[in-house]
């Protein structure tokens, strides 16, 4: 066996083989989200997402986990990824300093449309870590500003201390044809916000119910019952994507863990139309 | 252009396994263990397990001597090809580590030449399975395409079936029509057996030629037809591929699951015998001094707590559902994701169920409401 150069070229790496990018930093989110930027090496095609993909990110001797891509798709040099700590491997991803190396497959799975949405209302329904993999879309949707008509976010979360962006979303809100909302289900004494489920936000917005596509992400429940709240307040169902979560191995359909229905959550989704998903939604342990 | 069509003798089959290893490859046949059929290294016809056979039925298996010359009148162990083209362990790469930082160490599987002697039809179409999903599918593995690549298939005809066989309701077999290099007909009619030989692919013409062998009668090709139709329609497990995506999704709260939940263990050991069933799992293994980390890819089942737990819990809790969900995978969904069954009608979940739980009978259940036939 021969040392190989620190990123074998990308043609001749197997799925399976991550490429090792250096951080180059950590933000603390809130108490226990964090925000990683990473440096892949210049060119690699790992590097190159769609709003809504997700990569595979390794900690040697530790494990492997997907995790949706955070940033702005169109800053090539840097990936970034916003991570909940909750289990052994997200709490060594979310504890590296700024210099080592983590490992990147990717990126992997279905984006949101973002192509289709053009000329129409966006409606972004998030719920806790779930604004993670709708960021990149809010930030194709504001480069691209002139080709989407109205831009809405709803965001729901535990608490006000579980709200992820806060000074950026603050920021969308203020924005022309921009509505930003967030609600939490306990708002603590110093909260003047909304509290309640996302869905309660519905009524605040405005927009052209046929003229809107709606992209999700949030707890399985909280989407199931916003897309069908959704279909009722008039936006066709194949307007409305959701982003599922499953376990995940190996993002490349081989491990079988993802399967939900006829689906592999990695390779026909993770977003996929309500069309597609409305059937297997109130199956109890599909 | 007509198959060329050869008549081999026991001799013949020696000289195929001789050129195979001078080719480089290594060759394997069903080979009796101490309790089952297994895949071994194999270097002359002689270590093929003579007059053995094996009695199958649900969580039954025996070996029988029933004497006689046939060489391949065994069947199915719970071995398949799976074990060496889809490898039960294997590391898929290895890292290093300085401080902080960590490299990747080149860590390409090696290409290793196999040919095998005596296989099934189900289980050249479980092959065919395997390459939907791991070759042809958006990406392909590149373990199992090293191992693919080398792989040389002689298959052998069935003209009896186990009790738990339904190929014929997969269409695998028990004629093999596609993806061997050669297929034997073992004809027992002489005093010694003689062997019907047709080739696949080229390889296989090239390397029946060399033989020498002398071409076979014409009629023989009808007469295995023949001989196949004869064991398919004995065949008395049957499943209805086609009614299956039907009967999966309108059976989802039916109270059947439960009752096989209250027989099923969730062992897993249906989807370890089975020679399609291709879901993996990643371990970590670290040095004690921490500088280098492996990562391996090993076989799973769909049976177990943790395969679908995300943050929160598992998506399938019960057992019921775990065997819901592969019976469902196996017959209905994986035509819907692949284009053909992910079963190929071996009866190898029939035969290890330690519960005796037969996949076909539930579906007959399941189809018709009522307890099936058999």
């Amino acid at each position: 066996m021969s040392l190989a150069l620190e990123t074998p070229a990308a043609a001749e790496r197997s799925v399976m083989e991550p490429v090792a990018a250096r951080l180059a930093s950590v933000a603390k989110e809130t108490h226990d989200t964090f925000t990683l930027n990473l440096e892949p090496p210049e060119g690699d095609p790992v590097a190159v997402f769609q709003p809504g993909q997700f990569s595979m990110l390794y900690v040697p001797g530790v494990g492997e986990l997907p995790i949706s891509i955070s940033g702005d798709p169109e800053r090539r040099e840097q990936l970034t990824y916003t991570i909940r700590s909750v289990g052994q491997v997200t709490y060594q991803l979310v504890t590296r300093r700024p210099g080592d190396t983590i490992g990147i497959r990717g990126p992997f799975g279905t984006a949101w449309p973002m192509k289709e949405s053009r000329g129409k209302s966006v409606l972004i329904v998030a719920g806790g870590i779930g604004l993670a993999p709708l960021r990149p879309a809010i930030y194709h949707i504001l480069r691209h500003r002139g080709d989407y008509n109205r831009l809405v976010v709803l965001y729901g979360g535990r608490s006000p201390r579980d709200l992820l962006y806060k000074k950026e979303f603050a920021a969308w809100g203020m924005l022309p044809d921009t509505q930003a909302l967030a609600t939490v289900d306990y708002g603590g004494v110093s909260w003047r916000g909304y509290v309640g489920v996302v869905t309660t936000l519905f009524r605040h917005v405005r927009m052209q119910p046929k003229e809107t596509v709606a992209m999700l992400c949030g707890p399985e429940i909280m989407m199931r019952y916003a897309s069908r709240e959704l279909e009722t307040r008039g936006i066709p169902p194949e307007q409305i994507h959701l982003s599922m979560e499953r376990n995940m191995k190996c993002a490349v359909g081989f491990c079988g863990h993802c399967q939900m229905g006829p689906y592999f959550v990695c390779k026909d989704g993770p977003v996929f139309p309500y069309t597609s998903m409305k059937p297997y939604m109130d199956l109890y342990e599909l | 252009m007509r198959k060329k069509q050869y008549r081999l003798e026991r001799t013949h089959l020696n000289s195929l396994l001789k050129l195979l290893r001078e080719e480089g490859y290594q060759t394997y046949g069903p080979v009796r263990g101490e309790l089952a059929m297994e895949w071994a290294p194999l270097t002359d016809v002689g270590e093929l397990p003579r007059g053995w056979t094996s009695a199958h039925g649900p969580a039954h298996y025996r070996l029988e001597n029933r004497g006689g010359e046939s060489l391949f009148g065994y069947r199915n162990g719970p071995e398949s090809l799976k074990k060496f083209l889809h490898p039960p362990r294997a590391r898929i790469m290895k890292a290093e580590r300085n401080g902080g930082a960590f490299r990747i160490l080149e860590d390409r599987p090696a290409a290793a030449k196999r040919a095998f002697l005596g296989v099934k039809p189900c289980d050249v179409a479980a092959v065919a399975a395997l390459d939907r999903v791991l070759l042809n599918d958006r990406y392909s593995d590149d373990i199992y395409q090293a191992n693919r690549a080398g792989l040389f298939l002689i298959a052998v005809h069935c003209t009896e079936c186990a009790e738990t066989c339904f190929c014929a309701s997969s269409k695998a077999g028990p004629q093999a029509k596609t993806g061997f290099d050669i297929a034997l007909h073992e004809r027992l009619d002489g005093a010694m057996p003689e062997y019907f030989a047709e080739c696949g692919t080229a390889a296989g013409a090239a390397l029946l030629e060399k033989t020498g062998a002398p071409p076979a009668p014409p009629e023989w090709a009808r007469e295995l037809a023949d001989a196949c139709a004869l064991a398919a329609g004995a065949q008395q497990r049957k499943v209805d591929f086609s009614s299956a995506a039907a009967v999966v999704e309108r059976n989802y709260d039916s109270p059947r699951w439960d009752d096989i939940a209250r027989r099923c263990m969730a062992c897993g050991n249906c989807t370890q015998a089975c020679p399609t069933c291709f879901c993996v799992n990643f371990e970590e293994h670290s040095s004690l001094d921490l500088q280098t980390a492996e990562r391996h890819r090993v076989w799973d089942s769909c049976f177990t707590q943790n395969f679908t737990y995300i943050h929160g819990g598992s998506v399938r809790l019960s057992t019921k559902s775990r065997y819901r969900h592969w019976l469902g995978h196996k017959l209905a969904r994986w035509q819907q994701q692949f284009g053909s069954p992910g079963c190929v009608g071996c009866g190898r979940c029939i035969t290890w169920c330690p519960a005796g739980i037969d996949i076909t009978a539930e579906f007959e259940w399941l189809k018709a409401g009522a307890p099936a036939a058999i």
